[in-house]
Order: C-alpha cells, then structure tokens, then sequence
C-alpha cells in the first residue's frame, strides 16, 4: 500500500516538469510581446530604447535554456514575477484571492453534495418514477443551460423581484446563496446521474439478493450497503469534475463580482498581464494532478484491494 | 405514463423530433438575413428599449436595435461557429487519430498522452489560456475550441483503427490488392461513422456554449455584433427594467443546446455508442 502511494507521487514528477514547460512555453508562442504589454499596462508610451531595457530586465535577450532553468528556479520559489497592472508579486495577489474563490467552491461541493446523493438514491431506488425523471430533466437542464445565464435569472427573480438576497459582491451568508446555486446547478446534474448509475450497477450485485434473503429491511440495504459502494465513482467523479467546478468560478465570479481568482485572471485577459496568465495556468495545472491523487487517496483508503490490481476504473 | 414519456424521449420520434428542430434553427441562422425584420446592428436612439409592437416583435434594447433581428443574426454565429468547430476539429481529430492508430508504437502512445492530458484539463481554461496568450477575439477563440475538441475524435478513431487493424476482412482486403486509400474510405469510414455522429453531435452543444460564455465573459464576438452570450452581456445592464433583453437569448442557447445534448443522447442509446 506505501508503495502504491509512494509510485504514485514519484508519477506527479514529470507531470509537473511538463505543466512548468507549458507555462514557460505560453511566453513565447504569444505575439504579445511582455515588454511591449507591460509598457502598455503602465501606460508608458513604448519607445524601442526602452523595450530594448524592458526585455533585458525580463532576461528575454538572453538563451532559452538559461531563461527556462531560470523560469523553473522561480517556480520552485513561487515567483511568478509582479504583475504588469499593479506592479506587485502575482503570488501575494493570488494568495489574497484565493479564500474567496475556495469558499465559493467549497459551499458548492457541499451543497451540490447534500442535493445529488438523497436525489440519485431515490432515483435509483425508484427507478422510472416521477423521481427519476425530475433527476433526468435535471441532468439535461445542468448540462444546458449557460452558467452566467443561470446566475442572472436568479439574480432577477431573488434579488431584484423579490428583493431577498442581495445581487452582488461578498459579504455575509446572504451573498453566498445565489453564486453556490448557481454554481452547484451544474454539479448537481453530473453527480446525481452518477450516483444513479452506479448505485443500479451496485443493485445487481448477488450481496445485495444475499441481503435480501436474510431478511434485512430495504432501507439498510440501500443504506449501509449499496450506498457504500455505490458513492465510489462519486468520489472520483467529484475530482474528475473540479474541472466544472474552476471554470464555473470563473463565470459565477464574474456574473455576482466576487473578488476571487477566477475574476483576477479574467481581467489579467483583458490587460494581457502575462505573469497573472501564467501563474493561473500552472496553478491550475497542479491543482488537478493534486485531486487526482487525492481522489485515488481516498479510493485507495475505501477499497484497499486497489493497491494490488491498480487504479480502479471509473 | 412515464414510461411512453421516456419513450418519447429517448427513442425513434427523439431522434426526428430533434432533427427537425436542429434543420429548423440552422434554416432560420441561413435565411436571417432575408427573414429578420430589421437590420441588426442598426442604431436608432429614439426606438430605444421599446416593448413588444407589430414593428418590433420583441422589442428593441438600448440602441433600439431589433431583438428579434438579432437573435436571428446571433444564431448565424453561434451555430455557423460551431460548425467550423466540429468540420476542422473533426478533421484534425481524424487524421492524427488514425495515424496514431496505424502507426502504433511510440508515436501512438506520445499522441495518445498528449490526448488525455488535454482531457484531464477542463475546456474553458484551456480555451481561456489560449485566448488569454493569443489576446481577445472570434478567430483566437476559434482556433483554442478547436485545439480542445479534436481530442474525443482522435481517440475514437483510434481505437477504431487499431482494432480494426487485426480484423480477417482487412487481411483479406489487403491480400486482394485494394489501397491503404481504398481500406480506410471502404472499411474504417463506415465503422466509424456513429460515434463521430454522436459525439459530434454533443460537441455542437458545448461548442454553442463556450463560444456563448467567451463572449460573455468578453473575449469572443466584439460589438456591435450580434451574438446571444455577447446580447446576455448588453441586456444585463437593464435587469430591473428590461429583464426580457437577458432572457430571450438565454433560452435561445438553452434551447439550441438541449435539443442537440438529447439528439446526442438518442443517437448513442440507438446506435449503442459509449459516451465519454
């Protein structure tokens, strides 16, 4: 079992290596020359003597190699440069982002969560009911229907109309409610069709007959047991779609203004501020392979027979 | 009752219904710009956020520009888009799945990697990556969908052809003489055709939707073009006292990209195609 994990996080290395060389290789694919947007971002009038300097200050004049192993020293450090708009290191200004943006996600997970497990048992258990179609009509709407979309319509119907929530920024529990619905809606569609599927999978299993005839009641069956199994795929489905989760930051961020990651990269787009592009990139590079280990983690923890015959399928 | 619904839903008449629904949006995106009433980036301050007349059916926003017209117009975006999306993806998708799959070996496992580490990333912040290196722009948001969507082709077509490469009626083809051209358009085309159909099919829905959100977010279509993301974004402005100018294009998206997710759900129950 030490072994599995320990393969496992020697297996992290090279993919970190390959997201730090897209990271440095995004800099020069870019027509956007960094002197040039830097220049342009302080709105100092770009003249060739100084972009000449502004290269030389950035180390752009000198050979490739020397600027990756460079690039990759900085990393390592967490420096990614001071951003061309503000002129401060982009690592604080993430840091002083991030909480906001994990809190979003963190409410999301949890309340997407709390929706999709009661709803995809029910609609396992009765199956073809009234019930399983509201989980299908679900499934389509949160696969369908635009996010931002989403976000405005509840923001007419609970904010503007009936005046309860407030329509933007952060602050207390009321600001969070319409960004984490809006957020979840998506969440919600995938887990809960999920935890449908395999909780039917689970359902054919002979222990579950083994159960029956021993006379348990339904309802621990369901429960204790199949629930027990059938959540797995779930856990790793909530890692895999995290994926959901970060672009959803970024669209709810924008549509309710909260001050969190998603927005700041945004407007890193739109002012070609080349250091915040790439520290978001790397970040969410390493914030992936992070869940995916983490996801087999927890799996490996649920079912240990995982270690010996290798990642469980999904 | 639920059970001739599911029915309904998920069999034969899904499948036609769609169709027609899709031929219907993609006619009204060709013809807009014969059956849209108005011109739609045409400017007229004192028509201004009109309600609903004869004139304008569904009013007009804060330019005094036809909704209607524009939704009409934003359609030929939207769907034109995706299309260019789905050919050129496809395309690429095809090519490199099936020289992957034919070559084997070294080549096929880098390509193959290179295809899982683009599926592991989620989409809009690749698309966003690229656009963010490349700047703002139709044509910068183009070529990133692209660079994320030919991926699902590629691995179907592989796996196609790999296991296509051992079957006895290949053999056998080759033995009699016929061209490594003459094999793929006579035997690998055909078995691929329906999972291509199918997740061709779903991609529409997500291309739809990323182009709507770029714009949204800015990125994508630039004014005064009509695009439905782009029109969610103006309408915004006027949520309390025009709400309507956010909601039509919001269903106009919503409706576009249900009709293609349940074609494509259909489709791959009929033709027993594994969705991703």
């Amino acid at each position: 079992m030490i072994g599995y994990i320990g393969r496992r996080i020697v297996a992290i290395v090279p993919i970190v290596f390959i997201a730090t060389l897209i990271t440095f290789a995004l800099i020069h694919i870019s027509p956007i020359d960094p002197a040039e947007a830097y220049l342009t971002a302080a709105h100092i009038y770009p003249t060739d003597e100084l972009l000449q300097q502004k290269r030389h200050e950035f180390g752009l004049d000198r050979p490739l190699l020397v600027q990756y192993v460079h690039t990759l020293g900085n990393i390592a450090t967490l420096d990614f440069g001071k951003s061309y708009l503000t002129n401060q290191p982009v690592w604080n200004e993430v840091v002083s982002k991030l909480p906001a943006t994990t809190e979003l996600a963190f409410w999301s997970m949890l309340f997407s969560a709390l929706v999709s497990i009661p709803l995809g048992v029910l609609a396992a258990v009765y199956k073809n009911s009234w019930i399983d179609m509201l989980s299908r009509i679900i499934a389509y709407l949160g696969a369908s229907i635009p996010q931002f979309w989403l976000g405005y319509l509840l923001i007419f119907f609970f904010a503007v109309k009936l005046d309860w929530l407030p329509v933007e920024g952060r602050g207390d529990w009321r600001n969070l409610v319409l960004p984490t619905m809006t957020l979840s809606m998506v969440l919600i569609a995938v887990y809960t069709r999920l935890l449908r599927a395999s909780m039917l999978d689970q359902l054919q299993e002979t222990y579950v007959q083994y159960a029956r005839m021993r006379g348990l009641r339904e309802r621990v069956i369901m429960l204790k047991h199949v629930l027990k199994m059938a959540i797995m795929p779930l856990i790793s489905g909530m890692g895999i779609n995290l994926g959901k989760l970060l672009t959803g930051t970024i669209i709810v961020e924008q549509v309710f203004s909260w001050p969190g990651f998603g927005r700041y990269f945004v407007e890193a787009i739109f002012n070609r501020d080349i250091p915040v592009i790439q520290c978001y990139i790397f970040f969410a590079a390493c914030l992936f392979i992070l869940c995916n280990l983490l996801v087999d983690l927890v799996q490996l923890y649920m079912d240990p027979r995982i270690s010996l015959k290798g990642r469980a399928k999904r | 009752m639920i059970k001739r619904w599911k029915a309904i839903f998920l069999g034969q008449k899904a499948i036609m219904i769609c169709s027609i629904l899709i031929i219907i949006f993609f006619g009204a995106a060709l013809l807009a710009p014969w059956i849209a009433p108005h011109d739609p980036i045409k400017v007229n301050l004192l028509q201004k956020l009109k309600d609903p007349s004869a004139e304008h059916l569904l009013g007009t926003d804060h330019l005094g520009r036809d909704t209607l017209s524009r939704l009409l117009y934003g359609a030929r975006i939207s769907l034109g888009f995706a299309t260019v999306i789905f050919i050129s993806s496809l395309g690429i998708g095809l090519i490199i799945g099936a020289l992957a799959g034919y070559m084997g070996g070294w080549i096929d496992s880098i390509l193959m990697r290179l295809c899982e580490g683009i599926m592991a990333f989620p989409n809009l912040v690749l698309v966003l990556g690229v656009v963010g290196i490349f700047g703002p722009g139709l044509m910068q948001v183009l070529l990133a969908l692209m660079l994320v969507q030919w991926v699902y082709y590629a691995r179907v077509c592989r796996n196609m052809v790999v296991s296509l490469k051992q079957q006895n009626f290949i053999t056998a083809a080759r033995i009699s003489g016929s061209s490594s051209w003459k094999i793929i358009y006579k035997h690998i085309i055909p078995n691929i055709q329906r999972p291509i159909i199918v997740i061709g099919t779903l991609e529409m829905g997500w291309a739809i939707m990323d182009i709507s959100a770029l714009s949204f977010l800015g990125l994508g279509i630039q004014p005064p073009h009509a695009e439905w993301g782009a029109m969610i974004h103006e309408g915004t402005s006027y949520i309390r006292s025009h709400p309507e100018l956010m909601i039509y294009p919001g269903m106009f998206i919503l409706v576009v990209v249900v009709t293609f997710n349940i074609l494509g759900e259909a489709l791959s129950e009929k033709y027993g195609v594994k969705r991703r």
